[in-house]
């Protein structure tokens, strides 16, 4: 990893310079300087004591002092925020001396990786957060974003499902883009990467291994992430993995853990089911005679308790002038559905040889993963809940195979043709299900860090990049099932995928450095290009299991390049203010020629009132720095591979979308809705903060209020009639802006010998509100969210965007309630007065997003133990509960012959016979919560074997506990719109970690 | 200096490396399936595929069978097709059909209290008015090239080109009906650059009108099975005449007479020897009666919005879903016909004496207390996915049954509908005859035959009911009757009561729907919405 403490490091490199040519010597020392966790530590001092002779260290830590006299000499190295180290030399020709320092205190010395740069976190002009390693939740082994959930203020981390290896939706700052990404950019080891996931693979945060990972840095404003131009909206996620050490280290890390479900839905039971249903249908034979004798628990068939194991294999070193570091990670986790597997092994390899007297670095960087997921039939999660308690597993029947299942007729003949609307066995449907998906996928880069021999201040930096992956897999399920119907009715399937990506990536920039020490100055500038290309294919084909008959295969194609320019300054006067400048000039394929280049500027000041000699002396402070900021970042990131939304196209229909003219069958040829004048969506972040610390910073933090307003968004919206070659297109239209404050503060409460416990905690506050949805900008349009359909209907969406609402607020109908608070059924407000109730009374109601998230953390350690924990709490987010919604006593029948359980909410409403209950407001539930995400214990054994042997043991569990009003199974719901899904697990799990 | 030259070179490397690189943004599709419109006409065959695209969007929702590339965004891909979209509006929205599921959309149509928010609405304009942009942009593409062309080419894409503008003007007769004034484009029109205006319902049915008698000439005697010839044009016309009064307030019955006549002295349409082989799998072979069916096919021809939701849609209860109706993936159980319906159109619902009463009543009642339970209301078995041999359709959920856009039999009712209603060129003898052969065929014999004091205007929109029920022509009918807003006729549900009550006059248009009234500021609303 780099790390550029920069001011000082350009003040003391070319003091040294300029110094060292002067002075003629002899005999060299050269060595790298580290920090504690072996990464480079540049710009720290390396002098040899009692002379004036002195270097500072480059980019990757190395340095070398040249002039040296022979003999015994005391080296010693320094660094702000870390303990000054001496160690005795003898020095005779050439000697290599690597030192590791240690810090003082933990608090100040974060490196912030800025794009193209990084910056000691202390002298960021933008709004930058940094998690280490270190920090990282504890047990989080699957994936990366549940090592930094909580940790981050502004910054909501929600697992989509409670899968192993599971994808999350990732929010900076809130939402700010309607059809276009909301994603934050992504950047490993300074590749950055596509949002395009993988066909069976989960986003790319799934795929790298937490183990890997040095240092997760956060750019939230648009001052830090214009360096990012185009793809910086959504704020900017920089990865940087371990490299490698002095000494040589191998470090075994092994995981065992346990999940298990915390709480099953309330669903009637056998007995309260035959009950309810004889009560409700009273008399009707025809309808009762369909229950059964059994008392079956669906949904104890179909989970169960799961065991997952994490093992990781490091080796790092140095050979010659050479860091190295190999990783090698394996993960096997069941989920607790049935059948589910995550498994991944992961190498990871970074060398770092330096060349030409490190004038030249050189960074390589490969990773490979090789991923395998069994994700099950998870549509067993909503039939074990629909399905009817009192039927058992099997029943004999030999057409199914033996799996109880609805057939027509009232079920007289368990052998007759199946209701296939009905709900499908769930057990059936985990056994009968392979849903197994293989991916591979190799990321890597090489990076020349050249420093010109004739211009020392002038870097030059090549960085050369790929990303190949590439999936198949299939869904197959064996014919004589009840669900599956096409192509062939009860014929099982054979579905089969494949896709391949392929990312390459050129970027050079110059950088040029010098410290004007007659003005007090420091300017450092960079300017760079970047190139990239996206290519993506596949293609999916499904038959019947037998392959007796084949639906059309779906091959795709696609590609897209994006060019760019881009330019910082930097310029520090006086060690106190700190002004920066950043310009991107960006350039998509996406756009046509006249708007494919957008410029996104950003300017941000930081004054290190700390500096001030009014302040100087003021002990109990112990750090005051103020940043104000403000820049535009864009976004051109598409949804669907809609590569070419500016182009005039003509689409070809597949093989089972002609039509019949004559006795022949033609293709269709397709006008494609397009927009000629599309072009970037741009988002302006204005951002103002102050990062503090008290008493030698045992409190720390930092307060930001931002404002964010994103105009022209990238809309799908309705279109004039007529006037185009889709209903909806992708267009250039509306305005959104969201405002938020963020707190963070870092407390070390006890530091004594034994005992020390420090204690994180954030805050953040954010409002989202569209505020133009179409040219006209007509306030009573409504765009309904297309992908918020409700489960159980065709017509009903549950979500739409109304100016001056936030995104994705509920649209639905205001419920009446009796005297005694109990919902009316069919009984609505008429809003508009009309006399009736009907769509045009729907209103919008309430939000997904939450309002206030709070993350608490805590590390206490005493003597050798140590105990952590991390929560959060979110507050003001509300879910549409569509499992209570689904849930009426009209739905325990269907007139296409079948029982269904409900969940106990049908218990709440009593709602029989009304046809349309789900769009009312009484399902809009709110969905604050606490959870608390890990606790874990810790003992560290004593260290033998000179201090190079370390053993440490570890239990907790994840998912621990969560406080909610909220009656559904999970409050934390992606996009609020809770619909069965994938419990979460609660974790238990045991580590070991040994290094020799 | 050499620190500065070695800079500048470095930057000319740079400058280089960047503009060469700029180059790449200039992309085109690599997808073999996607072509640019400059070139898709380098290919010949795009004159027919595109023209199978405007022919294709009566059954079909887009690019990938099933669904997977809509043109029209909804929840289900299947609500977006033109069918199934024409077949609520027309249906759903009367006596002849009541729906279970409790979609919000087709509850609102059948209690008769739509609003301009509702999903049905909102998906019958767009898949109106999407269908004519594609004809416009046929339109314009093919005139822009055909004077390159030449031979058999150029003849057939003058055909084409017609067919186009039937298409279209297909497309504009059911928006006039449906949504009044309406916005309106041509291909002079260029996609993009223009929001369209609103044109009156009369200027309306004058464009429809004369585009239908311009195409007239070039519109072949016979053409390729479900390709509109000169005779589908002139049973649309009799059709637009039939309704003039409503469209425009001034009575065309003559004309009506006039086109319908054309059709008949042509001799060559005639009754379909059996009624019930018109809605089989095979009704391909009744091109004797069928002028234009919407042509479909288990294989080919794959969505859920064609006839596979007409046929899923009426199944349940316990109908034979596979041996009955081929579609051994199961019926969706939604729609039924209303008690009043039955009793009023059908005294005898057996079948046994018209053989039109193609219905199933085994476990129903013909009473409904509850529009959720399929249960109430009697079945209609009129359409199935098997042949007139009893094979099974081509496959187990999408069917091979064509829909009958345009039959011979309508023609005969239109014919007498415009003589009873005081048009020339016609006379009631003849139009008693007519309605007799109807009556022949449904009843297999005489029995059914009426007088020609029986031959009344309230007999014919029962006629009308016993004849084309469920075939798309039910709420205009009502309409021009009279009878489908107010009380003078209650079904089940209508008004969204059980007995049904009178409902507001403003109902016999649809609402323009908010999402393109607010877009678009030159149209005006639909009085009483």
């Amino acid at each position: 990893m780099k790390k550029i403490y920069f001011l000082r490091y350009v003040f003391l490199l070319l003091f040294v310079l300029f110094a060292g040519r002067l002075l003629a010597q002899s005999g060299t020392i050269s060595g790298r300087i580290t920090d504690e966790t072996n990464q480079p530590l540049p710009g720290a001092t390396v002098a040899l004591k009692g002379t004036t002779n002195s270097a500072a260290t480059d980019l990757n830590g190395y340095y070398r002092l040249t002039g040296v006299a022979g003999g015994q000499q005391v080296l010693t190295a320094s660094f702000v925020g870390y303990k000054t180290q001496e160690q005795t030399v003898d020095v005779n020709g050439a000697v290599t001396i690597n030192i590791q320092l240690q810090p003082s205190s933990t608090l100040l010395n974060e490196i912030a990786v800025i794009g193209y740069g990084v910056v000691r976190k202390s002298d960021a002009t933008g709004s930058v957060d940094v998690v280490t390693a270190k920090d990282f939740n504890k047990g989080a082994v699957n994936a990366i974003q549940d090592a930094i959930s909580g940790k981050l203020p502004g910054v909501v981390i929600t697992s989509n499902s409670g899968a192993p290896g599971n994808t999350s939706t990732i929010r900076i700052r809130g939402t700010t883009s309607i059809n276009a990404s909301s994603d934050p950019l992504i950047v490993i080891d300074n590749v950055p990467i596509s949002n395009v996931s993988v066909g069976g693979t989960a986003n790319i945060l799934t795929t790298i291994n937490p183990n890997d990972v040095e240092n997760i840095t956060v750019l939230k404003d648009a001052s830090a992430t214009a360096i990012y131009g185009s793809r910086g909206s959504s704020g900017v996620i920089l990865i940087t993995t371990k490299r490698g050490s002095k000494k040589t280290v191998i470090n075994y890390t092994a995981t065992a853990s346990l999940s298990a479900i915390p709480k099953e839905v309330n669903v009637y039971n056998g007995d309260e089911f035959r009950a309810l249903v004889n009560r409700v249908y009273n008399g009707q034979t025809a309808i009762t005679g369909l229950l059964g004798s059994a008392n079956t628990n669906w949904q104890d068939q179909i989970y169960h308790k799961a065991f997952g194991q994490d093992h990781n294999l490091s080796v790092s070193g140095s050979t010659k002038d050479m860091p190295y570091r190999v990783s090698l990670g394996y993960n096997n986790s069941d989920g607790i559905l049935k059948t589910y597997n995550f498994s991944r092994t992961t190498l990871d390899v970074g060398l770092d040889p330096s060349l030409l007297h490190n004038s030249l670095n050189i960074h390589i960087n490969v990773k490979g993963l090789y991923n395998t997921n069994n994700f099950a039939d998870q549509t067993a999660i909503a039939n074990a809940v629909n399905y009817d308690p009192t039927q058992p597993v099997y029943n004999g029947n030999t057409r199914w195979r033996g799996y109880t299942t609805w057939t027509t007729n009232g079920n007289t003949d368990i052998n007759g043709a199946p209701v296939t609307l009905a709900p499908a066995n769930p057990v059936a449907r985990l056994n009968e299900t392979d849903n197994t998906s293989t991916s591979r996928r190799s990321i890597g880069n090489v990076q020349f860090d050249y420093k010109l021999p004739f211009l020392p201040d002038l870097r030059a930096n090549l960085n050369l990049g790929y990303d190949y992956a590439e999936a198949f897999g299939h869904n197959t399920v064996r014919d004589s099932t009840q669900w599956i119907y096409i192509p062939v009715a009860s014929g099982g399937q054979r579905a089969v995928y494949n896709t391949v990506n392929r990312n390459q990536l050129a970027e050079f920039y110059l950088n040029y450095k010098k410290n004007l020490k007659s003005v007090e100055s420091v300017i450092d500038v960079t300017g760079g290009y970047s190139w990239s290309h996206f290519y993506t294919e596949g293609n999916s084909q499904l038959s019947d299991y037998k392959q007796t008959a084949f639906n059309s295969p779906a091959p795709y194609k696609t590609e897209y390049y994006l060019a760019s320019f881009f330019g910082r300054l930097n310029y520090t006067y006086k060690d106190k203010y700190l002004l920066t400048f950043t310009i991107r000039d960006d350039g998509t394929s996406k756009f046509s020629p006249k708007n494919r280049f957008g410029v996104f500027p950003a300017a941000a000041f930081a004054w290190r009132i700390k500096e001030e000699s009014f302040l100087k002396n003021v002990d109990a402070l112990s750090d005051l720095k103020l940043r104000i900021g403000y820049g535009t970042t864009g976004q051109q990131d598409l949804n669907n591979n809609n590569n070419y939304p500016y182009q005039a196209r003509f689409s070809q229909s597949d093989a089972s979308s002609r039509y019949q003219f004559g006795n022949n069958f033609y293709y269709t040829l397709r006008p494609e809705g397009y927009d000629a004048d599309i072009k970037w969506e741009s988002t302006t972040t204005s951002n103002a903060g102050i990062d503090f610390g008290f008493l030698n910073n045992r409190l720390s933090g930092s307060i930001d209020v931002y404002y964010k307003k994103t105009s022209n968004l990238l809309n799908v919206t309705n279109v004039p009639v007529l006037s185009n070659f889709s209903a909806t297109l992708l267009r250039n239209v509306g305005n959104m802006e969201n405002k938020g404050a963020e707190l963070s503060l870092n407390a070390v409460a006890i530091a004594t010998k034994d005992i020390n416990w420090q204690i994180g905690y954030s805050v953040t506050y954010n409002k989202n509100k569209i505020t133009k949805l179409i040219d006209q900008n007509n306030p009573d349009y409504i765009l309904q969210n297309p992908f918020s359909g409700i489960a159980g209907t065709t017509s009903g969406l549950i979500q739409a965007d109304k100016v001056g609402y936030p995104i994705n607020s509920f649209y639905v109908f205001q419920q009446i309630y009796d005297a005694n608070g109990q919902p009316i059924e069919d009984g609505y407000v008429d809003r508009n007065h009309d006399g009736q109730i009907n769509s045009a009374d729907l209103y919008l109601y309430k939000k997904p997003d939450p309002t206030v998230l709070m993350g608490i953390n805590s590390t206490f350690s005493y003597k050798r133990f140590d105990l952590s924990f991390s929560g959060r709490l979110s507050l003001g987010n509300y879910n549409y509960n569509n499992v209570a919604s689904g849930s009426t006593y009209r739905g325990l029948y269907s007139s296409l012959g079948y029982l269904a359980n409900q969940t106990k909410f049908a218990d709440d409403t009593k709602f029989t016979n009304a046809l349309q209950t789900n769009l009312s407001d009484y399902y809009i539930q709110n969905a604050s919560f606490f959870r608390m995400d890990n606790i874990n214990l810790g003992y560290n054994f004593p260290a033998w074997n000179h201090n190079r042997t370390r053993l440490r043991v570890n239990a907790g569990v994840q998912n621990v506990f969560v406080i909610t009003g909220y009656k559904g199974l999970d409050p934390e719901i992606s996009g609020g719109l809770d619909n069965n899904f994938f419990p979460r697990a609660r974790i238990y799990q045991f580590g070991v970690n040994c290094s020799f | 200096m050499k620190a500065y030259k070695i800079f500048t070179l470095q930057a000319a490397i740079i400058v280089l490396l960047a503009t060469s690189c700029t180059k790449d943004l200039d992309t085109k599709p690599i997808d073999p399936l996607v072509t640019t419109s400059a070139t898709v006409f380098d290919n010949p065959a795009s004159y027919k595929q595109f023209l199978a695209k405007l022919y294709g969007s009566l059954a079909l929702s887009g690019q990938k069978g099933q669904f997977g590339a809509p043109e029209i965004q909804a929840s289900d891909e299947g609500t977006t097709c033109f069918l199934r979209e024409f077949w609520a509006a027309e249906e759903v929205t009367t006596d002849e059909c009541i729906n279970a599921w409790g979609d919000g959309g087709l509850v609102e149509y059948h209690g008769g209290k739509w609003s301009d928010n509702n999903l049905y609405v909102q998906l019958m304009y767009e898949r109106l008015f999407i269908n004519i942009a594609y004809c416009n942009e046929y339109i314009r593409d093919v005139n822009a090239r055909i004077g390159g062309l030449t031979g058999s080419l150029k003849t057939d894409v003058t055909e084409y080109v017609a067919e186009a503008r039937f298409l279209r003007a297909y497309f504009y007769y059911i928006a006039m009906d449906m949504f009044g004034n309406c916005p309106f484009a041509t291909e002079t029109d260029l996609p993009g650059s223009f929001v369209p205006k609103q044109i009156s319902r009369a200027d309306l049915f004058k464009y429809i009108e004369s585009e239908l008698i311009d195409i007239q000439q070039v519109l072949p005697e016979t053409n390729e099975y479900a390709r509109a010839n000169k005779y589908a044009d002139y049973a649309l016309l009799s059709r637009l005449y039939l309704n003039a009064q409503v469209f425009t307030g001034t009575e065309r019955y003559t004309d009506c007479i006039t086109y319908c006549n054309k059709i008949i002295n042509a001799n060559k349409y005639t009754l379909h020897g059996s009624y019930r082989e018109l809605f089989l799998a095979d009704n391909n072979n009744c091109s004797d009666e069928i002028i234009l069916p919407i042509a479909e096919n288990g294989i080919n021809t794959q969505s859920y919005g064609d006839m596979t939701f007409v046929i899923h849609a009426e199944v349940g209860g316990s109908e034979d879903a596979t041996n009955m109706f081929g579609i051994a993936s199961g019926g969706w159980g939604g729609n039924r016909m209303t008690t009043k319906f039955v009793n009023r159109v059908f005294p005898d619902a057996s079948g046994n004496t018209d053989k039109r009463a193609i219905f199933y009543t085994d476990g129903q009642t013909l009473a409904i207390t509850n529009p959720s339970v399929f249960t109430q209301g009697y079945l209609n078995a009129k359409f199935k996915n098997v042949t007139s041999t009893g094979a099974l359709g081509s496959n187990d959920t999408f069917v091979d049954t064509d829909f009958p856009l345009f039959r011979f039999s309508e023609i005969y009712l239109n014919y007498a509908e415009a003589v009873l209603r005081g048009g020339a060129g016609g006379d009631a003898g003849t139009a008693l005859t007519y309605i007799n052969k109807l009556r022949e065929r449904a009843y297999g014999n005489t029995n059914g035959n009426i007088t020609a004091a029986q031959l009344t205007l309230n007999f014919l929109i029962d006629e009308r009911g016993r004849e084309l029920y469920w075939e798309g022509f039910r709420r205009t009918d009502l309409v021009r009757f009279g009878l489908f807003t107010g009380g003078d006729y209650l079904w089940d549900f209508k008004g969204d009561v059980q007995d049904g009550k009178a409902t507001d006059a403003h109902l016999n248009i649809f609402p323009i729907p908010a999402s393109d009234l607010l877009l678009n500021n030159n149209l005006k609303q639909n009085p009483g919405y």
